[in-house]
């Protein structure tokens, strides 16, 4: 999709001059530790914000609570530092009634998936356009280091000495599975590829969460090198990229199909034989059976066979369209609303002197 | 001056609105000044809507009138027994009244249930209306009567009128092709019809109803009215009911103007999307159904040409948080519920507070803690309202006295919400919201002007002489700070639930700073323009009786028996709980004994008492249901003579 077929855009007004990274830095001292990898998120977004070429007044950055959430201050637009969880309900109203604006939640794994699970599967399921942001480092840091709703099953941790016992949220999973029209994963670190993610959810009508895996080099620090460590990332980071086969690997030696058995994915070594078989990813099919099953490929523990990029990127109504329509409706049928005659409608009286 | 009802008026469809229709035959008409009615029946009875339609009829014909719908909050309690009995009661009179009354002069039992839940409020003499088809003995059983009580004799002292409802109304139906069962349902029409021939009620308003409200299903439509009709003239015919009564319009109760009946819920509703358009800015509901608060956002959705955005969250947290995102971005936001909500809104109460945005949170209060009584009423929010937050975070209070005020007291709490950015709590309640009354429709021009002026441009020099914008730099008068929209270019500012420093607005964990704005928050709270309290005390009276919310027509009800019966008692009631008028204090310590009725266990009485060190007598119900007025007047002669 382009700007050109995304009428949502269009409706937030665009920049009067070119603008450049530093438009959107603000004034405020960035306050995360050195070493987070909060500044790299931070970076890309300020990088990517002047392609949109939006007036810069006409966006809002909501967050919650947490590390993460500190992220509007240091956004040069509009912004919301809320309270725990809360980010995605209060970006809602604020979507539904200004449809101008361009609004994006910043959220962590804490204050997206424990305390505010709920606003965030209603958002999905609802399909405000929102941006979701999800900065998951598999900790919660702002408390200085508990487990979170993502960290692997043992994890010990201040409050879990003997390991934590809850099996963790696969935020993409939980995404699909709460009828989200946009669903991607990046990685802090690697910059192009998650301004190509923010370039593709921005331009998405409806809500597109972003889940950024974020290395927190204080309370959890390592927890994605899997997937950063050059070599080590060959053989266990899958890239997803619309309309390819899904290969990686050396050479691309390694594939994803489908076992004709159980209708589940595997991931096989690539031989002449079955090269026909390697699914073809398709992000934009109706279905959200296969970008789930590729979002159960990653082993939560080791990270092997973790599959970044767009895994599902589907249209479907809008719901701040769908109110904005509602209301042009009710003006159509029975005209813009008469205060005089709402108020003495009904059965009347009247006492004269 | 003399005021009359106008005669009858046409509508555009032809039907006459308003017309008393005249009995005939030569049966005895008395004139009576006011009459209690009640209906009683199953929660699957219809007693809501016959009692409403009684209500439309007294409303267009002129009366005077106060009702009081009680109800379980199951929604089929199981058929004839005690805890299912719904009821409904009205009060009309030729002259004003305050109060749905306290003991009926008229009970429509519709069963067995219905009898024995309610003949404990007849007063001896009252008269009786029962449905002997009812009076099964396996009903009578149900509810634990021994003995038949229409035919042991424990009914003796009241006027009873046996009557077999439900043969009757299916014998009046037989024409139709109708199941019995189908016949049955028409029951409470045929009792309407036959009350309506009783108090010489218009019609018309009825059969225009029925046929509106069964449009898509018009065989239901005609045996309805027929039920109705047959009802009418049964009270016509049968020597059973020799008297009718009349109960003339009450003309001199009314200054000039036009009227209609309306619930506290409905004029709430009314109220915001007048605020709103008086505001000039979109008006935006978040909310989560709840009873007794449902009713707003079912009417508020109704009306989107109005621009009236309605959003049914996941929770209640949702809800106002969408409502607050919508403050943020240039709306009047509303988010409303009952006790329970609010106890789950608390945080981003607080959070409208340190962002000192515009929110109004309405507040149906109804019988607590916890669930407690879904459907009763009750006004023990009002210290989770003051006080139900983290940190010293004052939010205004604002509480309507009477169904009808809830209209008044919505633009009220609108225009102190916008003036002084500030969420604002509005305490309505179950009796408020579910009774009635006759409202004077308001002419546009009256209406209060609330528009705002959002900031446009830098309102700040530097010392280096750079114009800036301050999202936290205050109005010197209102201490309101200014309402920056996004989309306003130059103003760009992020905000948040942590401290901030006074002017820039930026993060401050500054012991100082975090003092002075903790104090200048209380400040502008505290420094609230709200009107001064107004004393009823046409006798130089030594006890006051103050009272605020729902209770306003029961004290009124019991000072006027009082003065009626020559005592002595000043009246006032709050309509602003927090900033407290400027002069209540004065007027507190003006008598030698205040009295603080409440249906909660003192509240109000506790915030006089610490604040104005007055020693405040509570007298306190907390059953779910409204003071009556004897009981009411009993308690405050008590402390006259004290």
């Amino acid at each position: 999709m382009t700007d050109a077929t995304n009428g949502l855009l269009q409706l937030v007004p665009k920049a009067e001059a070119k603008q450049s990274m530093k438009d959107f830095k603000s004034d405020q001292e960035v306050r995360w530790c050195p070493g987070c990898g909060d500044y790299a998120i931070l970076a890309a977004v300020q990088g990517f914000m002047p392609e949109l070429g939006l007036a810069r007044e006409n966006i809002v950055f909501v967050s919650g609570i947490g590390c993460s959430s500190r992220f509007p201050y240091y956004m040069n637009t509009y912004g919301m530092h809320s309270i725990h969880g809360r980010a995605p309900a209060i970006a809602t109203g604020l979507a539904s009634s200004r449809r101008d604006l361009s609004v994006w939640v910043v959220t962590g794994d804490g204050d997206a998936l424990s305390i505010g699970g709920n606003h965030l599967i209603h958002a999905l399921r609802r399909n405000v356009n929102l941006k979701i942001l999800l900065f998951n480092n598999r900790i919660y840091g702002l408390t200085k280091g508990q487990y979170s709703p993502t960290s692997e099953v043992g994890k010990i941790t201040k409050s879990t000495p003997m390991g934590s016992l809850d099996a963790p949220f696969n935020p993409v999973s939980l995404a699909i599975g709460a009828e989200a029209s946009f669903v991607a994963r990046t990685i802090d670190s690697d910059r192009k590829h998650l301004t190509e993610v923010l370039r593709a959810a921005a331009d998405h009508p409806g809500t597109a969460l972003i889940e950024i895996y974020q290395n927190c080099n204080i309370f959890n620090d390592g927890a994605f090198d899997a997937l950063k460590d050059k070599q080590r990332a060959e053989e266990a980071l899958i890239r997803l990229e619309h309309g390819q086969p899904i290969r990686f690997g050396a050479d691309g030696a390694r594939g994803v199909v489908r076992d004709r058995r159980t209708g589940d994915l595997e991931v096989v070594t690539v031989t002449p034989e079955n090269e026909a078989e390697v699914l073809v990813h398709d992000a934009h099919t109706a279905s959200p059976t296969t970008a789930f099953a590729l979002s159960r490929l990653a082993d939560p523990d080791t990270l092997h066979h973790t599959p970044i990029g767009v895994f599902r990127s589907v249209e479907r109504p809008v719901y701040d369209t769908a109110m904005a329509e509602q209301l042009d409706t009710a003006i159509e049928q029975k005209g813009k609303g008469d205060l005089a005659a709402l108020l003495t409608g009904g059965d009347t009286w009247t006492v004269v002197g | 001056m003399t005021s009359q009802v106008s005669s009858p008026a046409e509508q555009t469809d032809g039907t006459v609105v308003g017309e008393q229709r005249k009995p005939g035959g030569a049966k005895d008409v008395r004139r009576l000044d006011r009459v209690i009615i009640r209906f009683a029946g199953d929660s699957g009875d219809g007693m809501q809507l016959t009692g409403d339609r009684f209500t439309s009829e007294t409303a267009s014909f002129g009366n005077d009138l106060s009702t009081l719908p009680n109800f379980p909050a199951e929604i089929r309690a199981p058929a004839g027994t005690l805890p299912g009995v719904s009821s409904f009661q009205l009060h009309f009179a030729d002259h004003d009244i305050l109060t749905p009354g306290d003991a009926p002069n008229v009970l429509v039992a519709m069963n067995p249930a219905a009898l024995k839940a309610n003949i404990g409020d007849l007063p001896r003499g009252a008269e009786i209306i029962v449905n002997t088809d009812e009076f099964t003995k396996r009903a009578l059983q149900k509810v634990g009567y021994a003995s038949d009580p229409l035919q042991d004799g424990s009914l003796d002292g009241y006027s009873l009128h046996p009557v077999p409802l439900t043969t009757l109304t299916v014998e009046a139906l037989k024409e139709f092709d109708l199941s019995r069962k189908e016949a049955e349902r028409s029951k409470n029409m045929f009792a309407l019809g036959l009350l309506s021939w009783m108090y010489h009620r218009p019609t018309e308003g009825t059969e225009k109803f029925l046929k509106s409200k069964f449009a898509k299903k018009p065989d239901i439509a005609r045996a309805n009215v027929a039920a109705f009709r047959a009802g009418w003239n049964f009270g016509e015919t049968t020597e059973d009911f020799a008297v009718s009564y009349e109960v003339a319009p009450a003309t001199k109760a009314f200054p000039v103007g036009t009227y209609r009946n309306i619930s506290g819920n409905l004029a709430l509703a009314y109220g915001l999307i007048t605020a709103s358009r008086q505001a000039d800015l979109p008006l935006f509901l978040g909310s989560y159904p709840i009873t007794p608060a449902s009713d707003i956002l079912h009417e508020l959705s109704k009306h989107k040409n109005f621009g009236v955005r309605t959003f049914q969250a996941e929770d209640e947290i949702a809800g106002i948080g969408a409502a607050l995102g919508a403050a943020f971005g240039g709306s009047l936001a509303v988010t409303t519920t009952s006790g329970p909500g609010v106890a789950l809104k608390s945080e981003t109460i607080g959070l409208a507070v340190s962002l000192e945005l515009p929110l109004l949170v309405v507040d149906i209060q109804r019988g607590g803690p916890s669930t407690g009584l879904p459907t009763k009423t009750e006004q023990a929010d009002l210290l989770q309202a003051m006080y139900g937050r983290n940190g010293e975070a004052p939010v205004p209070v604002v509480a309507p006295q009477t169904p009808a005020d809830c209209f008044d007291a919505a633009l009220e709490a609108a225009r102190i919400a916008l003036t002084y950015r500030t969420p604002v709590m509005l305490l309505s309640d179950g009796y408020l919201a579910n009774g009635s009354e006759p409202w004077r429709i308001p002419d546009l021009d009256e209406l209060p002007d609330l528009r705002v002026r959002f900031a446009s441009g830098p309102n700040h020099t530097l010392e280096d002489g750079t114009e800036v914008f301050w999202p936290y730099k205050r109005d010197p008068k209102t201490l309101a700070r200014p309402w920056a929209i996004p989309g306003t270019p130059g103003l760009e500012h992020r905000i948040g639930g942590i401290e901030k420093q006074d002017g820039t607005g930026n993060i401050s964990y500054d012991p100082a700073n975090h003092d002075f704005m903790v104090r200048t928050r209380q400040a502008k709270v505290d420094g609230i323009d709200v009107p001064g309290v107004e004393v009823d005390d046409p006798h130089g009276a030594k006890t006051l009786v103050l009272g605020w919310g729902s209770t306003y027509g029961p004290i009124t009800a019991a000072v006027r028996r009082l003065r009626a019966a020559g005592e002595s008692i000043a009246q006032a009631h709050l309509r602003h709980l927090n900033p407290f008028p400027r002069n209540l204090g004065t007027v507190l310590k003006g008598y030698d004994k205040v009295v603080v009725p409440e249906m909660n266990l003192g509240q109000l009485a506790t915030l006089i008492r610490a604040k104005y060190l007055v020693d405040a007598h509570s007298y306190n119900q907390v059953n779910g249901m409204p003071f009556k007025a004897e009981q009411l007047a009993a308690a405050l002669k008590e402390a006259i003579d004290d």
